[in-house]
């Protein structure tokens, strides 16, 4: 790739956010996570072109990369929906019933965990602990929190999100 | 009631910004330590107040800052004090709450911190799911930054702190601080192995301390008001306040500042507002997902280390889960398998392989298709992959404690799944 094809891949912008943060660290890989993140947010997921930009942006193989991108669980590899929806199903929600919101979620939504649907608005994942279990069943939509979610507040909630 | 933690959100009734912050004394503390202070003075007063480790495991905090080499060389290179905010822990949402409502307390915390240990780099390690906390810790430190108590030569001094956060990109395992280190240093968060412990070799193969957020939001009070002052707020053998927790069927779950020993049953009861109506209370996990059971007869007990080790659990984060007689311990057991095994790193084969194949069998008792011996097969098992030492890391460790101790516990519900084949409490 050579340095045109790189500035056509990743924007302007997206290579200065990502500088900023290597220059807090003492080398360039080590924005690997950082450099993720920031394409994703400006992209909707890492996609293998933005990732082999991003590798050449850091100095590093494109296959070290990918290794990290496919370790951590907030880092998408694949197309999501306009809205990410996380219904959290650790301990203190699965008390509180979240099995039972899952499936309402799933039922609304006509997708499985994981999926996305077919209008590209919503994808569904599962989550851990979302850190907020005094709300218990708790969900988080895109950067927003929601919890104790009630079943019969979910078309509501949901129109919130277009 | 002292409350060193929580007294200036209570009083701005919400978040507490940079000029409520200092009207109460917010960073004055700070400025005493770096311009005033050695850092020896300040190790000694925190290892005085028996301050110990808010993340789980207890460690003497000015014990462990101790560890770092103080006779390098000079130009010898950077070190690092990583705040541990990963929180990750099943039922834990207490560093969320000091890093929403109050996020200079622990940025004056890392300062004082930073300065015992003369690290010139700080960190947040802050798991990616938290934007608010994202939001409103960049903008006190660019606050802070501004008026000089961050960059070079903070308060006039000559000693320089940068201070950064680093968002995660998720998994659990990010929060044993070794992985927490691969992670930081953008690789895939595996753990090291130890030794070298990071106060040696941490990130970046340098000194490295890695605090939790409650553990370094105490640190000012300590040195404002001294270490005496600090032993005297717990109300037994340990020392300070501690942030408590109920989740769960409570009629009113939360966080409360309580002094440090406080009993499991005034918590649930007083605070918590004691199980709604209709629920009877079976047993808790007392500090996260990754603690052992606890029932009835331990509810009288102070929750401090000590005494909850005891008991055979631990206290962990000290946000405790309820179970209530609704709740299948069987199904609670597979839930919290659940968890560990998609949550382990994939590093080392009894927790990789292990784990899914106890959630597996968990979820065939559940389901009915338990087979004699069956309990047996769980409690080996579960030995042999919870013995520390067996895996690489203490996650398999973390997992097997819930567990081990619900088969102990609540060992009749588990036989009458696969004498009936069937669950008692199936269709709730
Ligand atoms: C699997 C695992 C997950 C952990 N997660 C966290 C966490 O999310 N937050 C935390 O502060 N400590 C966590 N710890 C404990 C850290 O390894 C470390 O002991 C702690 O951050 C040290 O800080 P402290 O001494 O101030 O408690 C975890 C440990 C293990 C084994
Ligand atoms: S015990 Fe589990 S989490 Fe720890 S290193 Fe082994 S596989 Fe990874
Ligand atoms: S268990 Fe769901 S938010 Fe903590």
């Amino acid at each position: 790739m050579s340095e045109l094809d790189l500035i056509q891949t990743l924007s302007h912008e997206e290579i200065q956010a990502i500088e900023i943060e290597i220059a807090h660290l003492p080398d360039r890989a080590s924005a690997a996570i950082d450099a993720l993140l920031i394409v994703q947010e400006h992209r909707g997921w890492v996609s293998d072109e933005s990732l082999d930009a991003i590798a050449r942006l850091l100095e590093m193989s494109p296959a070290d990369l990918d290794s990290i991108a496919t370790f951590y669980n907030l880092i998408y590899r694949k197309p999501v929906g306009r809205h990410v929806i996380m219904v959290c199903d650790s301990v203190s929600c699965y008390v509180m019933g979240c099995d039972k919101l899952c499936r309402q979620m799933e039922d609304k939504l006509g997708v499985k965990m994981g999926q996305t649907t077919p209008d590209d608005r919503f994808t569904l994942l599962p989550i851990v602990c979302l850190g907020a279990c005094d709300r218990a069943p708790v969900m988080q939509i895109d950067e927003e929190l929601i919890g104790p979610v009630a079943g019969d507040q979910l078309d509501q909630v949901l129109g919130r999100f277009e | 009631m002292d409350k060193p933690l929580t007294e200036r959100i209570d009083a701005c009734g919400g978040l507490v910004d940079m000029a409520a912050f200092e009207a109460a004394e917010g960073y004055a503390t700070a400025r005493r330590a770096v311009t005033e202070m050695t850092p020896q003075e300040i190790q000694e007063i925190v290892k005085e107040a028996n301050l110990r480790g808010r993340g789980g495991a207890g460690f003497p905090t000015g014990v462990k800052w101790g560890f770092v080499p103080k006779d390098e060389h000079a130009g010898a290179g950077h070190k690092y004090l990583v705040c541990n905010a990963d929180e990750m822990e099943p039922g834990t949402f207490k560093d969320r709450y000091l890093m929403e409502y109050d996020p200079h307390m622990l940025i004056e915390g890392m300062i004082i911190g930073a300065f015992a240990i003369q690290a010139d780099k700080a960190y947040v390690f802050l798991r990616g799911e938290y934007h608010e906390s994202y939001r409103l810790l960049n903008n006190a430190i660019a606050e802070a930054k501004a008026k000089g108590y961050l960059g070079e030569g903070i308060f006039g001094s000559s000693f320089d702190l940068e201070l950064a956060v680093h968002r995660s990109a998720g998994r659990y395992i990010c929060g044993e601080e070794t992985a927490l280190l691969n992670a930081l240093e953008g690789k895939r968060a595996q753990p090291r192995t130890k030794p070298p412990f990071p106060p040696a070799s941490g990130a970046w193969g340098r000194p490295t301390i890695v605090n939790n957020v409650e553990t370094l939001c105490n640190v000012p009070a300590i040195l404002q008001n001294g270490a005496e002052w600090f032993q005297d707020l717990g109300l037994g053998e340990d020392a300070g306040t501690k942030i408590y927790g109920v989740s769960g069927r409570v009629n009113n779950p939360g966080l409360w500042e309580l002094p440090m020993g406080t009993t499991i049953r005034e918590i649930i009861e007083q605070h918590a507002g004691g199980m709604q109506d209709g629920y009877e209370l079976r047993g808790i996990l007392p500090g996260g997902a990754s603690t052992e059971f606890l029932i009835e007869e331990h509810f009288d007990l102070p929750m401090e280390y000590g005494t909850i080790q005891a008991a055979g659990s631990r206290m962990g984060t000290g946000t405790m889960i309820l179970m209530d007689d609704s709740i299948c311990p069987v199904d609670m057991s597979r839930n919290l398998q659940h968890f560990f095994a998609q949550e382990s790193c994939g590093f080392c084969t009894p927790c990789r392989e292990g784990l899914p194949w106890l959630e597996q069998l968990l979820l065939d008792i559940e389901e009915g298709r338990g087979q004699p011996g069956d309990l047996e097969l769980l409690e080996t098992n579960a030995s042999l992959i919870g013995a520390p030492g067996n895996t690489f890391c203490l996650h398999a460790t973390g997992a097997i404690e819930p567990l081990a101790s619900a088969l102990k516990y609540f060992r009749e519900d588990f036989e009458a799944h696969i004498r009936d084949g069937r669950c008692p409490q199936a269709g709730h």
